[in-house]
């Protein structure tokens, strides 16, 4: 037989004879991987963002939030009976060893008032602590401060969003007056971008007040119970579940929960929303590539066609070169080679194509695409196997012909 | 030494419960340098003892030996060996590969006796002078007339340096100069270069270019005869 190098040149020498038809065949190829590539970097991309959204929020953030409500045989659902209590945010806060910062945080949508226009947004309570909680940085100004706290200052700290809807694109809002329910509040910096959050909501569309004027002003009164949830970060990401646990123990403990009583308040952590939301995610690309990965197939088949009419087509090239000495399994290897060359172009420029796909999509819609190297791999050796696999039969059909009938066919 | 060496040589083919011999107890023999034409009718064997000196097809029994080789009992691989460093084809319709040079045409027995490509190349082209298409190398068989076709099938046939051509009705599909021509260049390429011509043809004019004729009928050799050398 003659050497592999031989064989891939004298396939490539057949298949530069008919441009046309080896174009054609590698289109189904072409499509089939470009498609695969396409719908995985959309999917990736997708899951991506949202993981970095979510953890933008904060690696070792865990979210408490207080129990549901049970009247008249109807649950509402989670933190819609207040069971948190200020006692227990100081609790967390002072006795946990795995726990670096807590904060509450209360939300309300009201309309906010400038000098000059008013806009809808969320006004959330918190205090200082939420901002390196959430891991969010003041790109103006000063962030509040535990006196503003103590006194119910009516400082507040807004997103960008608010900054442009109020004040303009490129205005310095700090020192500016804001009013909510007819109160006036004074900016004191605005937050870092933040962007979309996992569901699609904006996070910069948002003012921030210290939870203790947002109780007295805005919503609530005083009351035992904190008004809404409690954000805490742990000391690192990795002891994430030790805070968790510790919370829960001690939560129980001063909620005074028999053992057989369930929780009244839950403790999730951001990265078990991540996982729920990103496995979600996941499933619709395993979806859409495993149709793609058919249309790969059907190209699959179409190599195999025109590979099974080329050896009819043929078969007195193939009488001719098996004449002049060439070994059936030089025929073999012509052939196979043949199909295996036009699958893996086909897959190089489906990987090409697939990727500036993505890269429009991308540009075009904004959506964040993710090219996977493995991805681009496994689409070049299933392209790979796909040639081999439908090139097989006929370059086997092309191998067993007998010399003689092949040099009298017309 | 004969070159090829046939005894009772039969190639039977059973259709069914019927057998019908092609080929009848054939002896023969040719020796190295002879130029020898077989006719016969359509149906007289000749195609089958083509095909069977030409390594194609396998007698049915008998002994078959080419260049001292005992060939009956070899495979496809070793047949396959065996035609490319032996034989060289030349057939009616030419079978040169459409869309390829006349150069890359005449490679092609090369390619399978895995001779280097910068030889090939060297080697191709002294064989397309000696037939006289240096000039049309990179010609597309299609570009090519009938007569330069069968050239450079010719070509093809002598660049592995085989002891032995196979020609069967080379000049069928030619008219009478052109196969004239044709014929002036298997005898020179006997007589210059030694090679043996085996030529088949149903034509008595073209059979009278070889020193020797053979005619078959029903799958056996009925006449046998040597032309006299002429001193011209």
């Amino acid at each position: 037989m003659i050497s592999m190098s031989e064989t891939l040149r004298v396939g490539m020498q057949a298949l530069g004879r008919n441009k046309m038809r080896a174009a054609l065949t590698a289109l189904g190829i072409i499509i089939g991987v470009a498609a695969v590539i396409c719908m995985v970097a959309i999917g990736e991309g997708a899951q991506q963002r949202v993981r970095t959204q979510i953890e933008g929020a904060g690696t070792n953030v865990l979210m408490i939030m207080s129990g549901s409500s049970v009247g008249g045989g109807m649950r509402g659902g989670m933190g819609s009976q207040p069971t948190l209590t200020w006692e227990d945010l100081r609790a967390i806060q002072t006795e946990m060893p795995n726990v670096r910062a807590a904060s509450p945080q209360a939300r309300t949508m009201t309309q906010v008032v400038s000098d000059s226009t008013t806009w809808t947004t969320t006004v959330y309570g918190v205090t200082p602590e939420f901002f390196p909680i959430r891991n969010w940085n003041i790109v103006r100004g000063s962030s509040l401060t535990a006196s503003d706290q103590a006194g119910a200052a009516k400082n507040l700290l807004i997103g960008q969003t608010v900054a442009e809807k109020l004040f303009g694109a490129n205005s310095d809002p700090v020192g500016q007056i804001i009013r909510i329910r007819n109160a006036p509040y004074t900016v004191v910096g605005v937050l870092d971008k933040k962007g979309q959050a996992g569901m699609g909501q904006d996070q910069d569309d948002a003012v921030f007040v210290p939870i203790s004027a947002y109780q007295s002003r805005v919503q609530g009164g005083l009351s035992k119970f904190i008004p809404g949830m409690i954000y805490v970060s742990a000391v690192s990401s990795d002891r994430i579940d030790d805070a968790k646990r510790e919370i829960e123990n001690l939560l129980r403990t001063r909620h005074r929960l028999d053992i057989e009583q369930e929780n009244d308040f839950s403790v999730i952590s951001m990265s078990e929303m991540t996982g729920t939301l990103t496995s979600a995610m996941g499933t619709m690309t395993a979806l859409l590539s495993s149709i793609a990965l058919v249309s790969l197939i059907v190209g699959g088949i179409g190599v195999m066609n025109i590979m099974l009419v080329s050896v009819t087509e043929r078969t007195r090239e193939i009488g001719i070169r098996m004449a002049v000495g060439a070994q059936p399994g030089d025929i073999l290897a012509q052939f196979l080679v043949e199909a295996l060359v036009l699958a893996i172009i086909g897959g190089i420029i489906g990987v090409l194509l697939g990727w500036g796909v993505a890269a429009l999509v991308a540009k075009s819609f904004g959506w964040t695409t993710v090219i996977r190297t493995d991805i681009v791999l496994l689409a070049l050796a299933v392209s790979g196997l796909v040639g081999v696999i439908f090139g097989i039969y006929p370059a086997r059909k092309a191998s067993l012909l007998d010399p003689i009938d092949a040099l009298r066919y017309e | 030494m004969a070159l090829i060496e046939l005894q009772q040589v039969s190639r039977i083919y059973r259709s069914g419960d019927t057998e019908f011999a092609a080929l009848d107890q054939v002896d023969l023999q040719i020796d190295h340098g002879e130029f020898i034409a077989v006719t016969g009718s359509s149906g007289s064997g000749k195609s089958t003892l083509m095909n069977i000196i030409g390594c194609l097809d396998r007698p049915t029994s008998g002994v078959f030996k080419l260049n001292g080789r005992e060939a009956i009992n070899l495979s496809r691989v070793e047949l396959a060996q065996l035609r490319n460093k032996t034989i060289g084809f030349v057939f009616q319709s030419f079978n040169l590969l459409a869309r390829t040079a006349a150069v890359d045409n005449v490679e092609l027995p090369l390619i399978y006796a895995k001779i280097p490509a910068a030889e090939r190349h060297k080697r191709a082209a002294e064989a397309l002078d000696r037939v006289g298409l240096g000039h049309r190398r990179d010609h597309l068989p299609s570009q090519l007339s009938g007569g330069q076709q069968q050239r450079v099938a010719i070509a093809r046939a002598i660049v592995s340096r085989p002891p032995l051509i196979l020609a069967d009705e080379p000049t069928g599909n030619l008219d009478t100069t052109t196969s004239f021509e044709i014929m002036k260049l298997l005898t020179e390429l006997c007589r210059d270069q030694g090679i043996t011509v085996v030529l088949v043809t149903h034509e008595q004019d073209i059979a009278d270019f070889a020193k020797r004729q053979l005619v078959l009928r029903d799958g056996k050799i009925i006449r046998d005869e040597r032309k006299s050398e002429k001193a011209t």
